[in-house]
């Protein structure tokens, strides 16, 4: 029974939903990270552990009786604070993209220890209202968490995509991204604007943790699982685009998903991983 | 918390642990330096979770201890240092506790994989290994590591069997069967012989899925579970697999209708509703008979006590702190019946003698020092996890159900 095997239509439609659902958190998760990455130039691998922070956080509030949705209300503030924060200290000291990843790793290390002080190495499950909740729609289960997660990744990814396209900030970081010099000669505040796109990569990262709490279970070293395929999201994406992390995320996961369906779930890194080699080989173009 | 820092700061507590054991000496006029034990935990990274378990059982075994009046009239010092969940530091640190520390006696860490590597050291340097958990039994070459686990010297004919023996004797023996299993070593061979067995009691095999270690997304694997119907569900499950699972059949309707779990993180999956009638292994349970072992029941008290203030989401004794407290327990009896620290008469009397724990009655002498497999099938019944097999271990009439 190992190996290849004809799925049934019902397991391989079930299966593409499961794949575009947590595809769509890797397009959540990888937003933030593909912004900091193409407009700030900084690789921040911390944005993985703001995330479980807020996850962490989410869970807290809701043990507080605070309802996961709504705790986003405080959630999102402090963790812009802590994003903008960052971003200053990094700024004071001139930190290179390359030294960027190795500060923030460290980062991603002091946040995990202080997570698994505070909440223990021990797994956590939020309970909520919505994890109870699943519709049937044509035969196939749509889990309510999931749902939420795809309306806000789709909902984001747009809002990200019409202020970078539309508006004055989101061209001035475009213009700041794409030559800074010129852009300041015309009057861009730089700084003021990368200050308050890192705040909002970690405020998005703050998002994708509330989502993550809602659909899985918790625990401090659970941060590093998701790096490889998040970046293999983004990279195939493209940096500094807003609807790119969906659309990649939405095909790993889909290949992901698909993979498990047919053939064996071991396999499920190597196709999306190969699919990553295989893209940025045949469109190097794409990778910025 | 790097590894220098906590071995300063054990070096701090251990000086402390000395200096309050050496003033009590003087004041009695009989001042004995303490026995230093070494070992790592992995008290930071992935496995951190269970190894806390580990710390706190150690804790408690080297208090008790202290309290007696020690080991051969000395009291114990526990050097512990953080192998991150490493095994690769796991090893390091183990050369440094013989070479650089200098400790008299060694203890195994957590997991297999930090056990496989202290145990090169120990027998680098002739040093008895008493190891918590090992899961691959085969790979235990060295004459002087002893098992605390007691899984006998072959799992994967005698694990899968057990559960089939339980299975067929319970409300609905199952004739087709799914084996889902993660590839962790220690699992996969124990899920490879479940697919033996099936096949020797002409059972059918509708499914046989892998995935790696730490997969995220178990929502296609429970479609496929679904999918292929079976009566029962072997999922060679480690750490939280059994609860990803188990969500991921949640959202798409599914109740399989027997499951097992091989090592599952014990708390989470018991607290979990859907988890009703899991299935899974063990070597203690704070049930009779086991409660009635020499010490259990203080040692379960204190194990609540430290659990909860440690705030660990499960604070009832099972297999990993049952495991944990026996490997003291077995250093104890051989450093107590050598009556010397020398580590060679220490492993040729545990070799030849049985020694009594808390999960019974151990030997040492069968292939890889392993005894015989006394472990236990228990069930997820009114959220609490009770034996059902074999008969003799089950209490209050439990038996199995099935969903």
């Amino acid at each position: 029974m190992s190996g290849f095997a004809l799925p049934s239509a019902t397991l391989l439609a079930q299966s593409i939903l499961s794949g575009i659902f947590v595809g769509a958190l890797y397009g959540l998760l990888g937003i933030g990270l593909s912004l900091s990455w193409g407009l700030l130039k900084q690789i921040n691998l911390a944005h993985f552990a703001f995330a479980f922070l807020a996850a962490y956080l989410c869970y807290q509030l809701a043990l507080l009786g605070v309802d996961p949705l709504l705790s986003l209300a405080l959630i999102v503030p402090a963790l812009f604070v802590l994003g903008a924060a960052l971003h200053a200290a990094m700024a004071r000291f001139s930190i290179t993209p390359f030294n960027s990843l190795l500060l923030t790793f460290g980062l991603t290390g002091i946040v995990e220890a202080v997570i698994q002080s505070i909440w223990t190495a021990d797994f956590r499950k939020l309970e909520s209202a919505y994890g109870e909740q699943r519709f049937k729609i044509a035969g196939l289960f749509v889990p309510l968490p999931e749902l939420i997660t795809l309306l806000l990744a789709v909902g984001i990814s747009l809002g990200v995509w019409a202020v970078l396209r539309y508006t004055d900030f989101g061209k001035a970081l475009r213009a700041s991204a794409e030559d800074a010099p010129i852009a300041r000669a015309f009057g861009i505040n730089q700084r003021r604007n990368a200050l308050l796109l890192a705040g909002t990569c970690s405020a998005l990262a703050a998002v994708a943790g509330v989502c993550l709490a809602l659909s899985f279970t918790l625990a401090p070293s659970q941060i590093y699982a998701w790096i490889g395929v998040v970046f293999a999201a983004v990279m195939l994406g493209g940096l500094g685009r807003a609807m790119a992390p969906l659309i990649a995320g939405v095909v790993i996961g889909v290949s992901e998903a698909v993979t498990m369906a047919v053939t064996a779930p071991s396999w499920a890194p190597l196709v999306s991983f190969t699919l990553l080699i295989a893209i940025l080989l045949l469109r190097p173009g794409r990778v910025a | 918390m790097d590894r220098y820092a906590m071995t300063r700061r054990r070096t701090v507590l251990g000086a402390g642990v000395a200096a309050m054991a050496t003033a009590s000496g003087l004041a009695r006029g009989q001042a004995k330096p303490p026995i230093r034990i070494g070992s790592t935990l992995a008290l930071t990274g992935p496995l951190s979770a269970t190894a806390q378990i580990h710390k706190i059982v150690g804790e408690i075994y080297i208090e008790q201890t202290n309290k007696r009046g020690g080991w051969l009239g000395r009291p114990l010092e526990w050097v512990l240092k953080d192998d991150q969940s490493k095994p690769d530091l796991a090893r390091t640190l183990y050369e440094q506790l013989v070479t650089a520390d200098k400790v008299d006696l060694l203890i195994g860490p957590y997991a297999t994989g930090a056990i496989l590597s202290a145990m090169g050291v120990a027998q680098r340097y002739n040093k008895v290994l008493v190891h918590h958990t090992f899961g691959i039994p085969s790979l235990a070459k060295y004459e002087m590591a002893f098992p605390a686990w007691s899984t006998g010297s072959d799992p994967a004919t005698t694990v899968p069997n057990k559960v089939f023996d339980a299975l067929a004797k319970g409300p609905k023996p199952p004739k087709t069967v799914a084996v889902v299993t993660s590839k962790f070593p220690s699992i996969q061979f124990v899920s490879a012989g479940a697919r033996e067995a099936l096949k020797k009691r002409g059972l059918t095999e509708v499914l046989f899925l892998e995935w790696e270690f730490g997969n995220r997304d178990f929502g296609p694997i429970a479609n496929r579970v679904k999918d292929a119907n079976p009566d029962f569900v072997w999922v060679g499950a480690i750490g939280l697999d059994g609860n990803l699972l188990l969500d991921a059949m949640k959202k798409i309707d599914y109740v399989p209708p027997q499951h097992f779990y091989l090592y599952p993180a014990p708390g989470p999956l018991v607290s979990l509703p859907e988890a009703r009638n899991a299935l899974s292994v063990t070597i203690f349970e704070e049930q009779p008979p086991f409660i009635n072992a020499p010490g259990a029941a203080e040692f379960i008290n204190l194990y609540h006590e430290r659990a909860s203030a440690a705030k660990l989401a499960d604070i009832s004794v099972e297999v990993q702190a049952a495991a944990s407290y026996t490997a003291w327990q077995i250093l104890d009896a051989g450093v107590q019946a050598a009556k010397s620290l020398d580590d060679k008469a220490i492993g040729t009397w545990l070799r030849a003698n049985r020694v009594d724990t808390l999960q019974g009655k151990l030997r040492f002498d069968g292939t890889g020092n392993y005894g015989d497999d006394l472990m236990k099938i228990k069930q997820v019944q009114n959220g609490k996890w009770v034996v059902i097999w074999p008969k003799e271990f089950t209490h209050g009439g439990a038996a199995l159900q099935a969903n």
